[in-house]
């Protein structure tokens, strides 16, 4: 066949399965952009507003019109955050916390993962059904325990009690299972085996390599259920805040300051804000993968 | 080289060249030495296949065993002990704890605000999702920016949350009530009354997690086979008629999926009720009026320092989690049945009915690709002529 008639039939190809009259290639319309950027106004408004009241004074928050622009007062408002709580203090300890429970959660989580996709050994199908099952198990329930343990070796306050509970997941381990046993061929577990690569180095030169993308994934989704969780910390390291624990102290007041709140919620979301310019993209598509493989 | 592994003689084997003696031969002639290493070495490669696999699930098991297994285990034997946060284990009770919180009203208070509140948000959200996983199931520009557009609210902690929206529902200077107020409408008491507070918590559920299920129903709509909506189309059937007959139906399962996922998350919410109202000495609400089960057994635990009582209604809040997990497991499959036919004969049928529909619509489009080369190869012939 000549390259002139293949150009030929893939652009016949091309305009058959792009039928002109097919509505689902055509562009929608204005009221399909103006939902959309109605979508985007209700997911940014409220952080605008927290902008607007974080940089006015508490007089014009009174006032009854929200204001439309922000005022000058953000700094002042900034300071008075710095002076009620630890504000870099408690960063670097929601730093620490999930950068340490995410490697735990993504290193555990490829061990077994790879191991349940593309290892046998006896009793696989079984543990396998047992992280299923646990999935939907709120093991946020057993805090009391938890609390009474972390006392009793005397953890309280420290931020290792903070990331003991979550230092691996069944949701992590199902994840990168999932991911694993479409991605790597069972031949190619069986040829770096017969070349005589050992168990481990077998992991280490097909398995992680393979797995890389899944990881970052979980790893992205690991760090921000950690950064935002607030109970746990809350309850066993009050003296030794992560950010979200030293946030919910700035209104811990009688008096609630709304201003000086407000500027702190926004202080405080700006690092993750940060990561999703960074990784948006990522989390997106780390959404819709997980939703297609359940 | 590293280790042979147990099919080390048929790998040597394959890697010889046919016509040379082979390797094993001249080890077991001539050096006892390098034998013994390979026997060795071979069986350290049995036992590395062997049991390497459970060196690697070990830690997720050992770990999850004693952080999460254990604790919600070790729940229940608190919850029938007479158990307090000082005094620490008391005299064993049986069920007293399960009975005495049963017959109270806090319990049920609690139980009635968090599943006033999960329905207040699961239902608007499903359908909101919805609405906009199909709006983005289209061929728009900047497919990217909107689809990140929608997921800004997730990276909006559930404190950073709850703090705006405690602003914005203030019940003397928020915005809510302000813009109430110009518009003639009397302030709602968001924080001491329970629908209206019920309401603004639901309000701050929805609007962080909305666009997360939106991207989740989104994929799944992309996975719905092309040919399906194309056959459809030929029939006739518009846009608004296929996403009933096709879109909705195919999204089932992760339709049941998010609800089993929010159903998880919504029956343990605590933050946003915990800190919507700080200036209330009872948490959650001057009269409980928004006090969730996680926030009241919180209460009952470390404030009352009550663990025993706290525990019954962790396990208990547990088994209704699990009963509705199961529950929906139960009806999704039994949905999913159903939409394929009750009998066998019946789904045969369907399923010979679907393939015959799929390869009319594929002839279809094979003919309307033909008729298309046809034209293309008519007018670049016209074309040759001149």
């Amino acid at each position: 066949m000549s390259s002139a008639t293949l150009a030929k039939t893939t652009a016949a190809k091309k305009s058959g399965a792009k039928g002109k009259n097919f509505s689902m290639d055509r562009r929608p319309g204005f009221l399909t952009y103006g939902l959309l950027i109605a979508f985007f106004l209700g997911s940014t408004y409220p952080l605008w507003y927290s902008l607007l009241i974080g940089s006015n004074t508490g007089a014009v928050f009174a006032s009854t019109y929200p204001p439309l622009l922000p005022g000058g007062a953000f700094w002042t408002n900034v300071a008075e955050v710095f002076n009620t709580i630890d504000f870099w203090g408690a960063l670097a300890n929601s730093v620490l916390v999930s950068s340490v429970i995410t490697l735990s959660v993504v290193t555990f989580s490829t061990l077994a993962g790879y191991a349940f996709a593309k290892l046998r050994f006896r009793g696989r199908q079984g543990l396998l059904v047992f992280v299923i099952a646990t999935l939907a198990v709120p093991t946020q329930l057993g805090i009391i325990p938890l609390f009474m343990v972390m006392k009793e070796f005397g953890w309280t306050g420290s931020l290792g009690a903070v990331m003991v509970p979550t230092l691996v997941t069944a949701f992590g381990v199902f994840f990168m299972r999932q991911y694993l046993v479409d991605v790597v061929p069972d031949e190619l577990i069986e040829a770096a085996r017969i070349d005589g690569a050992s168990m481990i180095g077998t992991f280490w030169h097909v398995g992680v390599p393979a797995a890389r993308p899944a990881m970052a994934i979980l790893a992205l989704f690991t760090f921000m259920t950690a950064w935002t969780d607030y109970l746990w910390p809350m309850l066993v390291a009050p003296q030794n805040p992560t950010l979200q624990v030293a946030l919910s102290q700035l209104q811990s007041a009688k008096y609630v300051d709304y201003t000086i709140v407000m500027s702190g919620a926004l202080m405080a979301t700006i690092p993750l804000l940060l990561l999703f310019v960074v990784a948006g993209k990522q989390l997106v598509s780390g959404i819709m993968a997980g939703a297609v493989k359940g | 080289m590293s280790i042979m592994t147990n099919n080390a003689s048929d790998a040597t084997g394959d890697t010889v060249p046919p016509g040379e003696p082979t390797p094993d031969a001249t080890y077991r002639a001539g050096d006892p030495v390098q034998e013994k290493k390979m026997r060795r070495r071979h069986r350290w490669g049995q036992f590395d296949f062997k049991y390497s696999p459970y060196l690697y699930v070990s830690p997720f098991f050992i770990l999850f065993a004693l952080v999460g297994l254990f604790p919600l285990i070790y729940t229940f034997v608190v919850s029938i002990n007479d158990w307090d946060l000082l005094g620490g284990a008391g005299e064993w009770v049986g069920l007293d704890n399960y009975v005495a919180e049963i017959s109270s009203p806090l319990f049920w208070n609690s139980l009635f605000n968090t599943f006033s509140i999960f329905l207040l948000s699961a239902i608007p959200q499903l359908l909101v999702a919805t609405f906009i996983a199909a709006i983005l199931d289209q061929n728009i520009r900047a497919k990217t920016f909107w689809r990140m557009s929608v997921l800004i609210p997730y990276v909006v902690t559930p404190v950073a949350v709850t703090l705006i929206f405690s602003s914005a529902f203030d019940e003397k200077y928020g915005l809510i009530n302000n813009l109430l107020q110009t518009i003639n409408i009397d302030p709602v008491a968001w924080k001491s009354e329970v629908i209206p507070s019920h309401l603004a918590i639901a309000t701050m559920v929805n609007w962080r997690w909305t666009g997360y299920n939106a991207l989740i129903l989104l994929a799944a709509m992309q996975a719905v086979p092309r040919e399906l909506h194309e056959s459809a189309a030929i029939d006739g059937a518009g846009s608004l008629r296929r996403f009933f007959a096709i879109t909705l139906p195919s999204i089932r399962p992760t339709m049941i999926f998010v609800v089993i996922t929010a159903t998880i998350g919504g029956l343990q919410i605590f933050t946003e009720p915990k800190l919507f109202n700080p200036s209330s000495s009872v948490p959650g609400g001057p009269e409980r009026e928004y006090q969730t089960t996680v926030l009241y057994l919180w209460d009952l635990a470390f404030n009352r320092g009550d663990f025993g009582r706290a525990s019954a209604v962790a396990w208990m809040l547990f088994l209704i989690i699990i009963l509705i997990g199961l529950i929906n497991f139960f009806l999704s499959g039994s949905i999913a049945s159903s939409s394929e036919g009750g009998s066998r004969k019946n789904r045969r049928q369907q399923r010979r009915a679907h393939k015959h529909a799929v390869q009319m619509a594929q002839s279809k489009i094979a003919s309307n690709r033909m008729s298309g080369s046809n034209v293309t190869a008519g007018e670049k012939g016209g074309e040759s002529h001149e």
